[in-house]
């Protein structure tokens, strides 16, 4: 009986592992099977040689883009989750009634409604030198002449970031905050503690997990980026992302895979770590 | 699409046989219109206006497909048999031919080839004419026989390209926004315009830009800009990094659309730009020049190659096709927007009289000019930027190029966008 139930249960597993096994693992094998082929400048070699990642690791320009990446990744996670943080709680704990609750957080999602490429590249006419957000500074006396930074630069990258991902920040933070037991603050409070108490005593370790799993999601979309970086940017910086499309378009694949290899395991060499600060199963 | 079918060729040959018992002069028979052949290559020319024509004047079907420069090169190189017609750069075609993709195309059977300017023959476009530095096309455009390998220095009978397309590029400017005459490549580093210059992050392209503005400046004089040594690259990038450090540049750009914002929203008041882009801003109503400069033209020619597998029915359908390309419509169609046309004299039946003195005499417009797409761009009394044909393709100073260092030199170009 029992070993029939096992039967059942890899039955059951089944589908799902034999979807993971074709599209996730078997192109992730690809890919690093491709880094140690050789290219020229039309033909890619099966062949296996580490030139890619020699080149790779002897380049200079190879540790500042990821410097790079990791900067963009970091500044866009503070931001989004402060920000994220900020509008979770107000949801969850200031707004009383369950239909305004789900309505703020519709209202949330309403600018997901459209690509990710229109809300990033509307930036841009808003941004720019003789933007919306330059004239109306100037009519209000505030500059005299138009701020340069404001387009084409880190800041709006990071900008572009933060509003691209803000929501993946809000969705598993309001979830954990809607789980936590109401009591434990009345408790809380009962007990005497203060408001800044409770934040810091009683809700942000009960939405660790949500934060964990908004921070996993921010990183790794911020670190696979590369459209973001090239558009706003002016295409003046540069990613890992961009170094990997640039590759692709002058058909170095090889090359191409040996940087997704090595961002790959940086980005779960970063995810690993921050598993280790909340056990995720544990908590849901 | 159409396979080459054992029973299409048969019913090719049996058209064949009909055509020439009857004494006709083609071949055309109803079956050609089943034919489709598959076009792949940059924007500039595949133009669905063109597909369109072709089906009404020849009956057939042309399917295109337009990418960037890199993915062209990238597809002529590695899938042959994802196109019938490559529509490619000659730098490209340098690149691409020693894959055996292409096949050579007899001239006998181009009914125009007389009347080809002589860029594209001998190199010269009048007899006393220099020719100029990179890959100039007529460098690639012959191989001895058919199945020749090698480019060869005369003109053979066996051209790679048929030539379709080219042009003059320079920097374009906003006047008023400048202010005063620009006359050097060396503008585009003028500190003067920190913050408000642009360069394409095409790398190909861009080192040669790069190399006109380094000899402007007086930096150094390249023995041929179209193949530096690393030495040379080093020095180009170094002068260029230092640059962008200095917040020379506003941004890059790599598609067409990016440099028409940059320049009509005046975030960029000087750039390098290519001639539709110009045409596409003053359409919008912003005054934009195409500013010859002293060294003279960054220059490009584009041609029509067909794939080593086409054969029979599809490959004479082909040939029909550029005699048809080479006939007058496309050239007056692309002459409207500021590229030239390998035959021009026939493209001067598809004009008005003052179209063809604006655009190719370099006359002063008697009427207002329209775009393909009917947006005025001159107004009577103007003229082109650059003068007449003679005055800016005999002012090329160096065309497109693919390098011997090529992979250097982009390993170099990554590193000049990162730093």
């Amino acid at each position: 009986m029992l070993k029939n139930n096992t039967l059942v249960g890899w039955l059951m597993a089944g589908p799902i592992m034999a979807v993971l096994l074709f599209f996730l693992v078997l192109p992730i094998v690809m890919i690093v099977v491709v880094s140690f082929w050789r290219a020229t400048e039309f033909s890619i070699i099966p062949a296996f040689v580490w030139e890619n990642y020699e080149f790779l690791f002897g380049s200079n320009v190879t540790y500042r883009v990821f410097f790079n990446t990791f900067k963009y990744a970091a500044i866009t996670w503070a931001f989004t989750l402060t920000i994220g943080f900020t509008v979770a709680y107000f949801l969850a704990f200031h707004v009383r009634t369950l239909t305004w609750q789900i309505v703020l957080f519709l209202l949330c999602t309403i600018p997901f409604w459209t690509s990710n490429i229109i809300r990033m590249i509307s930036w841009i006419p808003f941004l720019g030198r003789n933007g919306i957000a330059n004239s109306t500074l100037i009519s209000w006396g505030v500059i005299d002449e138009p701020l340069d930074w404001l387009l084409f630069s880190d800041f709006a990258v990071i900008l572009a970031f933060v509003h691209l991902y803000t929501l993946f920040m809000v969705v598993p933070i309001f979830n954990t905050m809607m789980r936590i037991d109401k009591s434990l603050i009345e408790a809380a409070r009962d007990a005497g503690a203060s408001g800044a108490q409770i934040l810091w005593n009683v809700i942000i370790p009960l939405t660790k997990p949500g934060i964990m799993i908004g921070t996993i999601f921010v990183v790794t979309l911020v670190m696979g980026d590369f459209i973001t970086v090239r558009f706003m940017s002016g295409s003046q910086s540069a990613n890992v992302g961009r170094l990997i499309s640039n590759d692709i378009a002058l058909l170095a694949y090889p090359s191409a895979s040996a940087t997704a290899v090595v961002l790959l395991l940086t980005v779960l060499i970063v995810i690993g770590i921050l598993l280790r600060f909340v056990d995720i199963r544990k908590e849901l | 699409m159409t396979k080459i079918s054992r029973r299409n060729v048969l019913k090719g040959g049996a058209a064949f046989a009909a055509g020439t018992t009857l004494g006709a002069p083609m071949i055309w028979a109803q079956n050609i219109k089943d034919v489709t052949l598959r076009q792949f290559g940059t924007g500039v020319s595949n133009l669905n206006d063109v597909a369109n024509k072709v089906k009404e004047d020849l009956g057939f079907t042309l399917e295109m497909t337009a990418l960037d420069s890199d993915s062209v090169t990238q597809r002529a190189a590695t899938q042959p048999g994802s196109f019938d017609i490559a529509d490619i750069e000659y730098w490209i075609c340098k690149k691409v031919w020693p894959t055996g993709n292409l096949q050579a195309m007899d001239t006998s059977k181009i009914k125009n080839y007389d009347k080809i300017v002589g860029i594209f023959r001998n190199g010269k476009l009048t007899p006393d004419s220099t020719i100029a530095q990179g890959t100039a096309p007529h460098t690639v455009g012959f191989v001895e026989g058919p199945d020749g390998k090698g480019f060869v220095d005369n003109e053979s009978g066996w051209m790679t390209l048929i030539p379709t397309i080219y042009n003059a590029d320079t920097l374009g400017i906003r006047p008023d926004l400048i202010g005063r005459p620009i006359s050097n490549w060396s503008e585009l580093l003028n500190p003067e315009f920190k913050g408000k210059a642009s360069i394409l992050d095409i790398s190909s392209i861009g080192i040669m830009d790069m190399a006109m503005v380094v000899e402007s400046m007086g930096e150094y004089k390249y023995p041929d800009k179209g193949n530096m040594t690393r030495e040379e690259i080093d020095l180009t990038m170094a002068i260029f990094t230092e640059a962008k450090k200095n917040g020379q540049f506003r941004a890059f750009w790599k598609s067409f659309d990016e440099s028409v914002n940059l320049m009509a929203s005046g975030e960029v008041v000087i750039q390098s730009m290519w001639s539709p882009a110009i045409t596409a801003v003053k359409s919008k109503g912003v005054p934009c020049v195409y500013q010859p400069l002293e060294e003279g033209y960054r220059s490009w020619g584009g041609g029509i190659g067909l794939s080593a597998a086409l054969t029979g029915l599809e490959r004479d359908a082909a040939y029909e096709y550029i005699n048809w390309y080479l006939d007058g419509w496309v050239g007056g169609y692309l002459m409207r927007q500021g590229y030239y046309s390998a035959v021009p004299e026939t493209s001067k039946n598809y004009m008005s009289e003052n179209e063809w003195g604006y655009w190719f005499e370099g006359k002063e417009a008697t009427d207002v000019i329209t775009s393909p797409t009917g947006d005025a761009l001159a107004q009577a009394g103007e003229v082109r930027d650059g003068g007449s044909f003679e005055d800016r393709m005999g002012a090329v100073a160096c065309w497109n190029a693919v390098m011997d260092e090529n992979q250097y030199m982009v390993r170099k170009w990554n590193e000049f966008i990162a730093a």
